[in-house]
């Protein structure tokens, strides 16, 4: 039976970014219906053309870092998307301090979203946060 | 015809591998073969799980020379 996931994404280290990127592109893939809201830190990185890099907490990070084999974070949030129909959806309140548009991230983003929605959304389902 | 079409994922992490067999298992037929090669130990127990889970038949996993050889067939 399929699952329904929302994964709220805030922290802007690699450790956190990666394991929400991994468990949405995993559940997604195997048919879990999946929405991930990105706010905070964690949304910088989806500006389109950003080279900001991540910040490492711990060992794992600088692992990480060091192998080329572990795959991108953003990749593997677009596999999300791309394989599963996962959401990947902007806060507008972040985007509201950064004081940007929706059109000013990566494609694979969705709508702008308030909380209220993504809580209304999010009812029944489990919520996991990074 | 049992031709496999192989999908080389050596030496990427998961879940980049099970990541790589799900976008050709996307593309492929009904009835086609796929082998997958991994150097990552926890992929050879991550793809029978998604391959149960998803319906599509596991024919063999085995490990020659430190790379894991999973074969699998497309269902639906």
């Amino acid at each position: 039976m399929s699952q329904n996931y929302h994964i709220v994404c805030l922290s802007g280290t690699r450790e956190k970014l990666q394991m929400a990127a991994m468990f949405a592109s995993v559940a997604a893939a195997t048919g879990d219906q999946v929405t991930v809201f990105f706010s905070m830190n964690a949304l910088p990185f989806f500006i389109k053309d950003s080279d900001q890099v991540p910040t490492v907490e711990g060992q794992f990070g600088e692992l990480m870092e060091s192998e080329a084999g572990v795959p991108p974070f953003k990749q593997l949030f677009k596999s999300a998307a791309e394989l599963g129909d996962a959401k990947l959806l902007p806060c507008s309140m972040a985007l509201d301090l950064l004081q940007i548009d929706g059109d000013a991230l990566d494609p694979e983003l969705g709508p702008p979203t308030g909380l209220t929605r993504f809580l209304n959304d999010a009812e029944g389902g489990q919520l996991l946060t990074f | 015809m049992s031709e496999f079409k192989t999908i080389d994922a050596r030496n990427t992490f998961c879940p980049g591998p099970l990541m790589e067999l799900i976008t050709y298992m996307k593309q492929a037929e009904v009835g086609d073969m796929l082998e997958l090669l991994s150097t990552d130990s926890g992929t050879a127990s991550d793809v029978p799980e998604w391959i149960d889970k998803v319906g599509h038949e596991m024919i063999s996993s085995e490990k020659i020379d430190d790379v894991w050889h999973l074969k699998v067939r497309k269902l639906k």
